[in-house]
């Protein structure tokens, strides 16, 4: 039989190939070293913090006394107490830089970087599909930002464990509750937080779609969350600050109160998921009608 | 001495990659595309791709070309006009006919992090008509076939230009192709790499495929090709069989004699026209009289004649002919 008998029956797409491309595009991603340094130097952030912590407080005194205004900073002075606390400190550390800088190095390259080594065109003659490649590239952006989370939490856990007493823990409200469910609760502010990303997420693909150098999306991406944590930051902005993606990103802290504060909670969810639908949608509109020259 | 070759299925046409003996696999109508810039990358393009041939797509650079495939792939959307790809319109319908077109796009583009065989896995996996059961094997036998078996585990970034020519040429045969188009497939290859594509070409059309090939060498494209179409500043310039357009050129009268400076006196006497001495060979426009009486003039002038006769013209005459002062063979 020739090759052109053998291409006439060709096959129609099926359901579940189409789900090849987003294995290969996971096993892409984290197969980079890039991706794995990413993820060290979050994993190395708890360790830091740890040590840091343990050093201070080996002369008897406690960390952060009279300066534990913030979400974050209200956890610190309790890590020494309970090793559990190291996973809120640490989340509560990288969540502001650490976690959305990652994100917007994957996101921003996710399109711009195949452009930029000529490989989108192949994928798109493969034929991957504009919409197919973009949920695929989001949905691995979002995992990323899962698995980030969940590194430096991890980390955070075996380091508070090796180096502090584990136990039951006292809530911001000043209630008592089980070891096993402090664990529980630091593994939905996990959750919340890898949430907490997906605006900034969709942004830097959308950005990604709109240039074919990867450095370039890489460098406006970051550059539009430094610029946004700063105006958040500026009391006379304060009119527009809630519609900034990171005003509500340490809400995570009200997940510690017992009960549970869900109204911040609410918030910050509602506004990634806004981000994620103008956004994705920008990013949809513009890669679907995009000249592919690169 | 060429001859269009005709598609081996004869089934219904109820598949988009299925093709009537006779269809054209590209079909383009008054195709244009204006950049935002303002500039004309192709300006009516009116394109046909015999089924079964072996089309080569000629042009120096910067003659839209590169544009044209674009648009053939669904890559790059037209002006106007429109384009038709295995029948279907491009690049409305890119997920029913890229299925079944392979193509090498303006040099290969790898995943250096990535060795060989891993490209080629994602490029497949980034197909949904691919059945993922059969993608190992499938690989393995594109690798085999570009002669990349013993490279495929190492990283692409440490490939040589003509591997990754070949890789790239590997993943457009990851399944049988109604279609390839390859722009510049012997690029950066050695003359025994080049042989290897060409025979690889001649291969794969004998089975059916249609070929759409690019490239800036004429004897290649002669050697391959049955049909040809020549592009210049965005326009199409001409379009067809290769044997009709070098028979539209007139071969050139050529004498071998040791009276050179002799012979060409007699051939313009004779009506010759453009007669060019190079050592003892002596080349004209043949004139418009019996070539007998011709050649009888210059014995009874005495020229002593060795050889006599016309050469035929070559695809690269057809090509001066057309473009007027040359084929910028840079391209």
């Amino acid at each position: 039989m020739s090759q052109a008998e053998a291409a006439g029956s060709l096959r129609a797409p099926r359901l579940l190939w189409t789900f090849g491309l987003l294995r290969s595009e996971l096993l892409t991603t984290f197969r980079r070293w890039r991706t794995i340094a990413l993820l060290a130097v979050l994993a190395g952030v708890p360790i830091l913090v740890g040590i840091a912590v343990k050093i201070e407080t080996s002369g008897g005194s406690s960390v952060g006394e009279g300066r534990g205004g913030g979400g974050g900073p209200a956890f610190i002075s309790q890590i020494t107490n309970n090793g559990l606390f190291l996973v809120f400190t640490a989340l509560a550390a990288t969540l502001p830089f650490f976690l959305p800088m990652a994100i917007g190095v994957i996101a921003g390259d996710a399109i711009a970087g195949e452009a930029n080594s000529g490989t989108l065109r192949y994928l798109l003659v493969a034929p991957a599909g504009r919409t197919r490649l973009l949920l695929t590239k989001y949905a691995t952006v979002m995992a990323f930002c899962l698995v980030a989370t969940l590194v430096v939490a991890v980390s955070a856990l075996t380091v508070g464990a090796i180096l502090f007493p584990l136990g039951e823990l006292t809530t911001i409200s000043g209630t008592q509750i089980s070891f096993t469910e402090g664990l529980g609760r630091a593994l939905l502010i996990a959750l919340i937080v890898a949430v907490s990303l997906i605006g900034v997420a969709a942004l830097g693909l959308f950005v990604s779609t709109l240039t074919s150098s990867g450095i370039a999306a890489m460098a406006t991406t970051v550059g539009l969350l430094i610029t946004i944590q700063i105006l958040d930051q500026i009391p006379q902005l304060h009119a527009i600050q809630p519609y900034f993606f990171s005003h509500y990103w340490l809400s995570f802290a009200d997940l510690m109160r017992d009960p549970v504060y869900w109204d911040d909670l609410v918030k910050n969810l509602e506004i990634q998921a806004l981000y994620a639908a103008v956004f994705g949608s920008a990013a949809w509109a513009r890669f679907t009608a995009k000249d592919i020259t690169a | 001495m060429y001859e269009s070759r005709k598609p081996m299925d004869e089934e219904s046409a109820t598949e988009p990659g299925q093709s009537e003996p006779g269809d054209s696999v590209i079909a383009t109508h008054g195709l244009t595309k204006r950049y935002r810039g303002g500039q004309l990358a192709v300006d009516g393009l009116d394109l046909t791709v015999p089924a079964g041939s072996v089309f080569g797509f000629l042009g120096p650079n910067g003659s839209g070309k590169t544009t044209t495939i674009r648009m053939l792939m669904g890559l790059i959307e037209p002006t106007s006009g429109t384009a038709r790809v295995l029948g279907r319109p491009m690049p409305r319908a890119s997920r029913t006919v890229l299925p079944h077109v392979g193509a090498l796009i303006e040099g290969p583009a790898l995943y250096g992090f990535l060795s060989g065989r891993d490209n080629l896995l994602r490029y497949d996996a980034a197909d949904p008509t691919a059945d993922p059961r059969t993608r190992r094997t499938r690989v393995a036998t594109a690798l085999d076939r570009v002669g990349l078996t013993a490279a495929a585990g190492k990283k692409a970034k440490a490939y040589s230009l003509g591997m990754k020519q070949r890789l790239g040429l590997a993943a457009a045969l990851l399944q049988p192709r109604r279609l390839l188009v390859l722009d510049e497939p012997t690029n950066g290859l050695d003359p025994q790499g080049m042989r290897e594509i060409r025979s690889l070409v001649r291969e794969l059309a004998s089975d059916g495929t249609t070929v759409f090939l690019s490239s800036h060498l004429l004897d290649e494209i002669e050697q391959v090709c049955t049909h040809a179409a020549v592009m210049a500043q965005g326009r199409l310039i001409t379009q067809g069989a290769v044997a009709d357009l070098a028979a539209g050129v007139r071969g050139r009268l050529v004498v071998t004699t040791p009276d050179s400076g002799d012979a060409a006196r007699v051939l313009k006497e004779q009506g010759a026209a453009d007669v060019v001495v190079t050592d003892d060979r002596v080349t004209a426009e043949p004139p418009d009289r019996d070539l007998a009486e011709v050649n009888a003039a210059l014995v009874t002038a005495g020229v002593r004649v060795r050889g006599f006769g016309v050469e035929r013209a070559s695809l690269e005459d057809a090509f001066v002919a057309l473009t007027g002062e040359g084929f910028d063979v840079a391209g």
